[in-house]
């Protein structure tokens, strides 16, 4: 089981390693997102200010949904997803690996996105280990709900527009949850981050489970 | 060939529910506006509750329905099932847009705004209202019976499993709630507004009820019409290989 | 050589009854009646649409058999598709592989993920003549014949016992052809079962031990034509 959750994340990962995809396309798209919202805010400091985390996080999810859509069409542009089913890869496996590599893809995008926010928006980090642990359990949510959610709009045409409605709701948890403990982390409202952090390794819980238990479902009848 | 015309969904049942479902609304209305006297604060705004509520309810009823239809196709694979999920999301949306907007409309007098993001119930009801909206849009993705269904019920059960933490993140989130607690169970309510009240909620179970069949039937009968067309269109495929 | 006829020394390898299969609400399968034996060569016949890919793909354990009953080297077609899909190979429409991959790392990765040996890949290339210098090149280089064979490769590297071959020969050039041909011998030389699909009416298969002929969905024709 896991070496095949090894196989199919380091599959992923070469292939996005190959393609520079995340790298030459998501990331300066995600940069870009910064700066669109500091023109947009920049005439008033303090509020730039007061909505760092919420924008750092609404650029996650921007990218997010960039890493599911590609890391979903690996597998079913030339029938590799049929192929897995016949090689009889556990879907779990699969599930688990696919989301591993979107998780990995999106933490390398958050740091550098780290550093956007400290250098474009001037934010002081004041607590490193209260970030690190957000960042990585708010990525886990969004990765294997995105994975989850990703196959299932798999192979339907109007895919592209359907994730988002699906997918975008369901993070509001991981938005909010985040969010606030950036803030604290960033030091930009007085609240508790860490109590937000049991928040989102719940959510992030519950998703990996579901997803790697509906998963099989999924490649099987769809 | 046996064929089987249906006219309409209705039965004696249903008659039944659609007279009583009048009935109750002209009650409602006369109970409403009439005989439950403007409250001392909110004065005529109170009025909304009587359809507000009862819609909030019936939102987290068919909510339920769904997310239990939706487990119940997963495990057992039935039908049945998938089709009372489908119908209940319908009507659950209708009811959740219901109770979005006679909150906001009874929020602007009361509250002076129409939507206030520090309030639970109803950041949580709209994040709810778009779950619903995205679980519809995925019943209509197309495709097999059994995908739809599969694809829907793992979107039912992902919302059932969600829902408890979206709202308490909400909670957390901000904690001045300005949202009534909840007005059936504080003791505020009385005399005819509390009655008027209950009416509401029979009168809106009762909708829910002959809404729910109707629109049950009318999916167990299109599926139908498809496993028809599935004999004829077995006939047809083997025609085409005898021309060969 | 024995005729499909003597069941009684056959084993049955594939034994589908009324099998009836959907796509989406098309009933791409309206009733087959089949049954291969170890170790035979089937040639499908039949025009575009016929339903042979299908056909094909409900052998092995991808699409859901709606009615009629089937069993694929002794396993259910209703309950056990898993471990039908483990001991089949299916070499379809779609080829599996990963445009940004080698052909070495695609070949590698599909042949962990099948449990089959990583080391058989170097020879199951050189088999179907992937000319060295293309082995590390990412597949999404490849022409279209190229990447048929690397997806064939794919095949001869699971080894299964039952082989699915829809249009094997389309889109290769004549040597490619040959070399089908040549693989599928191998194959049924190993004591595989071979079904190959073909929409070509010409199209002819030096080893099959019988031809079969699609239409609407049904078998229309099934001739043991071993001389």
């Amino acid at each position: 089981m896991w070496n095949d959750v090894w196989l199919v994340a380091g599959k992923d990962l070469r292939i996005e390693w190959r393609s520079r995809v995340t790298f030459s396309q998501v990331l300066p798209f995600a940069l870009l997102v910064l700066v669109l919202f500091g023109f947009a805010l920049d005439a008033n400091r303090p509020v730039l200010d007061a909505a760092t985390s919420g924008l750092f996080w609404i650029t996650v999810l921007f990218v997010a949904l960039t890493a599911v859509q590609r890391s979903t069409s690996l597998e079913t542009t030339d029938g590799a997803r049929r192929a897995l089913l016949l090689a009889g890869v556990e879907p779990a496996a699969v599930f688990l690996g696919k989301a591993l590599a979107v998780a990995v893809q999106l933490l390398f995008v958050e740091v550098v996105l780290v550093g956007g926010v400290i250098i474009l928006y001037n934010a002081a980090v004041e607590s490193f280990p209260l970030l690190v642990a957000t960042l990585l359990a708010a990525t886990i949510g969004i990765a294997a709900t995105g994975t989850l959610l990703g196959a299932l709009v798999a192979g339907v045409r109007a895919r592209e527009t359907v994730l988002p409605i699906l997918l975008l709701p369901v993070l509001a948890p991981v938005l909010i949850g985040a969010t606030r403990a950036f803030d604290d982390a960033l030091g930009t409202a007085a609240v508790d981050g860490w109590a937000w952090l049991g928040l989102l390794a719940g959510f992030g819980m519950i998703n990996v489970v579901l997803g790697a238990l509906a998963y099989g479902v999924l490649l099987e009848e769809t | 060939m046996e064929s089987d015309i249906v006219e309409h969904t209705g039965s004696r049942t249903t008659r039944l529910l659609g007279a009583s479902v009048f009935v109750g609304l002209v009650a409602l209305v006369l109970l409403g506006f009439f005989v439950a006297p403007p409250d001392d604060d909110q004065l005529d705004a109170v009025r909304m509750i009587f359809i507000h509520v009862p819609s909030a309810i019936f939102t987290y009823v068919a909510f339920v329905t769904t997310a239990i239809g939706s487990v119940m196709w997963l495990l057992r694979r039935s039908i049945w099932w998938d089709t009372v999920a489908g119908a209940a999301a319908e009507i659950g949306v209708l009811f959740c847009g219901l109770t979005l907007f006679t909150g906001s409309v009874w929020g602007r007098p009361t509250w002076n705004t129409y939507w206030d993001w520090g309030d639970v119930r109803l950041v949580t009801t709209l994040i709810l209202f778009l779950m619903m909206i995205g679980y519809l849009s995925v019943r209509s993705l197309g495709g097999s019976v059994e995908a739809t269904a599969t694809r829907a019920a793992v979107v039912g059960v992902l919302g059932a499993a969600l829902l408890p933490i979206i709202n308490r993140s909400v909670e957390w989130w901000e904690n001045n709630t300005l949202h009534q607690k909840s007005s059936l169970t504080d003791g505020k309510l009385e005399g005819m507004t509390l009655f008027t009240l209950f009416v509401g909620i029979v009168v809106w179970g009762l909708f829910f009820a002959w809404s729910l069949i109707h629109r049950f039937r009318i999916s167990w009968l299109e599926r139908e019409l498809r496993t028809t067309d599935l004999d004829q269109a077995l006939r047809d495929r083997r025609a085409e290989g005898h021309r060969v | 050589m024995s005729a499909p006829a003597d069941s009684v020394t056959i084993v049955s390898i594939i034994r589908l009854r009324a099998a009836v299969a959907l796509i989406g609400r098309f009933p791409a399968l309206a009733g087959i009646d089949l049954e291969v034996g170890e170790g035979e060569v089937v040639l499908l016949q039949g025009p575009n649409g016929a339903g042979k890919s299908t056909l094909l793909r409900l052998c092995a354990g991808l699409v859901r058999l709606e009615s009629g009953e089937g069993e694929v080297l002794g396993h259910d077609l209703r309950t056990s598709r898993p471990a039908i899909r483990r001991s089949v190979g299916l070499l379809g429409h779609d080829t599996a592989l990963y445009d940004d991959l080698t052909v070495r790392e695609n070949l590698e990765f599909w042949a962990a993920a099948s449990r089959a040996d990583v080391a058989s890949v170097t020879p199951a290339m050189d088999r179907i003549g992937v000319a060295d210098r293309l082995h590390d090149v990412s597949v999404g280089l490849l022409s279209a014949g190229q990447r048929r064979r690397v997806a064939l490769a794919a095949v001869v590297v699971r080894r299964p016992q039952v082989w699915l071959l829809d249009e094997p020969h389309a889109g290769l050039d004549p040597d490619g052809r040959d070399l089908v041909d040549e693989l599928v011998g191998d194959a049924a030389r190993a004591g595989a079962t071979v079904l190959v699909a073909s929409h070509e009416v010409d199209r002819t298969l030096d080893l099959a031990t019988r031809r079969v002929v699609v239409a609407g969905g049904t078998i229309v024709k099934d001739v043991a034509d071993v001389e």
